[in-house]
């Protein structure tokens, strides 16, 4: 007889805060522009996830509310983001996040 | 029609500005004209506010027009305005009315100048910022006068600068002055803090709820400024040499206005003066008193013409600041312009010799001069009459009014006050006549050479350094009367010399115009002094007889060469004053100022520098940080969460 495993709230926040560390973790070991990007996103949904999640659990549609503007502003930043990389990228085909320290103090 | 006064000074002023503009191109000599006509214009508008306000009753003769607000910065309301009341308007028409016949006779003096136009440039500014210092209704517009009339003395003192002499001259006018001003500008603060206000209306219906300390602090600090400006010990050592500059400017500036800016300070905060402690006036009075001695002991012993009367103006000057130490202030304000006359005519006399001598001022060197120049020397023996106190002159008249209330005021004190002004009045009558006997009597001394003639006059006075013009020897000089610019002056000068007394003849109550026409200002506290009819006469008589006791020996000795003249070189050198401060300033004082620079140089600029070269090192620790790797900067980042969580869920806990 299979247990049905309910479902609860803290599932979701669990894999939230799973999905969270795996992108934080990747932008800090990767080199590869493009996963780190990769990575940033995952951190982003990770953070998405969570608010939906609590905006469901304290009957509060503020959570949500935020989820779509920061899927707007996501959207606007991957642009941004993306352009930036592929120019480097197309430029020095080999180069890591490293290699473009040019900003220093 | 006192609505106009804010006309007095904007003639001026508009003189100042076409001639700014437009000096060069009117030349010589439509800048003097336009300049003399802006001053006269000046005189009209004057005379058009003094009828004004003789036509309003005695109480309400005093009206403040205001301009425009100048600072409105919270408490401190200070507006441009000006109070046309008995005093300023006193003040304003002898300045204008003087003011005019020095420009006329600056036209003749500077006749031939390369900077004709610029010298009544100057002037005019002078005048306006004279009358700004006088009409101004409050300290600080009175402040930007005093201020403006410094400049100007500076830029006159030093017109010459070329002469190295006169530029360093005129630096020392400055600077001396800036001590004074120092104690000026805070007695502004003062007042500020204690009362709230500067306007003068303000001040005086306030006097009387200041504590005594802190009136008699802002009586004293504006003594202070008045010393400077009026050249009293300690600072008046800026005079003397103030005579660098050409002639005119000695007479109006540093005789007949500018001087008597201290004077008419005191005169005007005469409520808060009031309020202050007792002994306050007594300083003002002993130090007037002291300086009036001193100053005449030392042009005894004077061989340039101007310094003697330089030295007699400081002279004179004490007189006044006597007249205000004891509360009589109609005296101080009459004395003021009769001296105004009788000095400015001197000056101008002197001047008119000097241009006639080719720029001669040894007095040593001159001589005789009565039959080549009458004019000027019939005005200057006027001059020299009235400032002597030979009655029926002005000058006797005005300087008895100051020993009679110096006698009045009572005690020990008053006596020694009066005494000591007697003795003073006796100095005066021997050091003017010394200089009328050297410069227009006995024999011609002009073609000698310069060794011959100081035997004539006795000791030499070691004064190497004055008359610098003339030690070149002038082998042809032809001493000539002066033009009509210059000798039209001279003769308003005198008549006003002898008959300026009118305005507060001591006879009768009637005939004290100038006391009745004051009383608005200075009414509340001029003192009341109980003398009898026959004491005044006894004292009046007796400096009488007193001015001819010093003209005779002065004729003894120089004009009969009875008695050796006594020419001591420690007056000659004015007390070694000069030289003190001077030694002072060069060792203890250099090195105390030198310790303050190193004090700036190390402990403030070292605090300054220090926390900038904290920064500095700070800044360039933490450039450090900003590595350009976006990863650490991420690993950052984190680091900073995990903290942040860290220190949010231990405050769960704990």
């Amino acid at each position: 007889m299979m247990v049905a495993l309910e479902v609860t709230p803290a599932w979701y926040l669990v894999l939230g805060a799973l999905i969270f560390s795996i992108g934080a973790y990747g932008l800090m070991v990767r080199r590869n522009p493009l996963v780190m990007f990769m990575c940033v996103e995952l951190m982003l949904n990770a953070v998405t996830l969570t608010f939906v999640t609590f905006s469901r659990m304290l009957r509060d549609t503020g959570g949500q509310s935020i989820v779509v503007f920061v899927l707007v502003v996501a959207a606007a930043e991957v642009v941004v983001g993306l352009a930036i990389i592929v120019a480097l990228l197309r430029k020095r085909p080999h180069a890591t996040a490293d290699d473009v320290a040019l900003l220093e103090g | 029609m006192t609505d106009v006064v804010w006309l007095i000074p904007a003639l001026p002023l508009a003189g100042f500005l076409v001639l700014l503009v437009a000096g060069r191109r009117l030349g010589e000599p439509g800048a003097g004209w336009l300049a003399t006509a802006a001053c006269g214009g000046s005189f009209l508008a004057t005379l058009v506010v003094y009828a004004g306000l003789l036509g309003e009753e005695e109480h309400s003769r005093s009206s403040v027009t205001t301009l425009f607000e100048w600072m409105p910065v919270g408490d401190l309301q200070v507006d441009v305005g000006f109070l046309a009341d008995p005093l300023s308007i006193a003040m304003a028409l002898f300045i204008t009315g003087v003011g005019t016949l020095i420009h006329l006779y600056s036209i003749g003096y500077m006749h031939g100048d390369a900077d004709f136009p610029k010298f009544f440039v100057y002037l005019n500014l002078f005048v306006f910022s004279m009358l700004l210092l006088v009409l101004g209704s409050n300290l600080l517009v009175t402040f930007v006068g005093w201020e403006g009339v410094g400049l100007c003395s500076y830029l006159l003192i030093s017109f010459w600068f070329t002469d190295e002499a006169n530029a360093s001259a005129g630096k020392k006018a400055f600077v001396t002055n800036r001590v004074g001003d120092w104690g000026f500008l805070l007695a502004i603060f003062l007042a500020f803090a204690t009362l709230g206000t500067v306007d003068y209306g303000e001040l005086a219906a306030g006097a009387g709820e200041l504590a005594g300390v802190t009136a008699t602090a802002i009586a004293l600090l504006l003594f202070l400024g008045a010393t400077g400006k009026s050249a009293q010990i300690p600072l008046y050592i800026w005079l003397p040499d103030a005579m660098a500059g050409p002639t005119p400017v000695s007479a109006l500036i540093h005789a007949a206005t500018m001087v008597t800016g201290g004077v008419f300070l005191m005169t005007r905060v005469n409520p808060i003066l009031a309020a202050g402690y007792d002994w306050a006036p007594d300083v003002i009075a002993w130090v007037g008193v002291v300086t009036a001695f001193v100053a005449a002991t030392i042009a005894v012993a004077q061989n340039d013409i101007k310094k003697v009367l330089a030295y007699s103006t400081i002279s004179q000057l004490g007189y006044m600041f006597l007249a205000v130490g004891v509360g009589a202030y109609v005296a101080a304000v009459f004395h003021m312009i009769t001296h105004a006359f009788f000095k400015a005519l001197l000056f101008l006399g002197s001047g008119s010799v000097i241009h006639g001598m080719g720029g001669e001022q040894d007095m040593r060197r001159m001589g005789g001069l009565r039959k080549v120049m009458p004019v000027t020397a019939a005005t200057f023996i006027v001059g020299w009459l009235a400032i002597a106190g030979v009655p029926p002159f002005s000058g006797f008249f005005s300087k008895d009014e100051i020993l009679l209330y110096a006698w009045g005021s009572g005690g020990a004190q008053g006596r020694a006050l009066w005494a000591i002004g007697l003795v003073t009045a006796l100095l005066t009558a021997y050091y003017m006549s010394r200089q009328v006997f050297m410069v227009f009597f006995g024999e011609p001394r002009w073609d000698e050479p310069v060794a011959a003639s100081a035997g004539a006059a006795a000791a030499d006075g070691g004064e190497a350094g004055d008359g610098t013009a003339g030690e070149a020897g002038h082998a042809e000089v032809r001493p000539h009367e002066s033009p009509w610019q210059m000798t039209v002056p001279l003769v308003v000068l005198a008549v006003l010399s002898a008959v300026g007394e009118v305005i507060n003849l001591p006879f009768t109550d009637d005939l004290h115009f100038l006391e009745r026409w004051l009383h608005p200002v200075v009414g509340a506290n001029e003192a009341h002094i109980d003398v009898a009819t026959g004491t005044k006469w006894a004292l009046a008589v007796g400096a009488a007889v007193l001015a001819l006791v010093g003209i005779l020996v002065a004729a003894a000795v120089y004009l009969r060469r009875r008695v050796r003249a006594v020419e001591p070189s420690v007056l000659a050198h004015a007390w070694y004053y000069d030289e003190a401060i001077t030694r002072f300033a060069g060792g203890p004082g250099t090195r105390f100022f030198e310790a303050v620079a190193w004090f700036d140089a190390h402990v403030v600029d070292g605090a300054v520098n220090g926390v900038a070269a904290l920064v500095r090192t700070g800044g360039r620790r933490l450039r450090a940080v900003q590595s350009g790797f976006v990863r650490s900067y991420a690993l950052g980042i984190s680091a900073g969460v995990v903290v942040l969580l860290g220190y949010f869920i231990a405050r769960l806990y704990v």
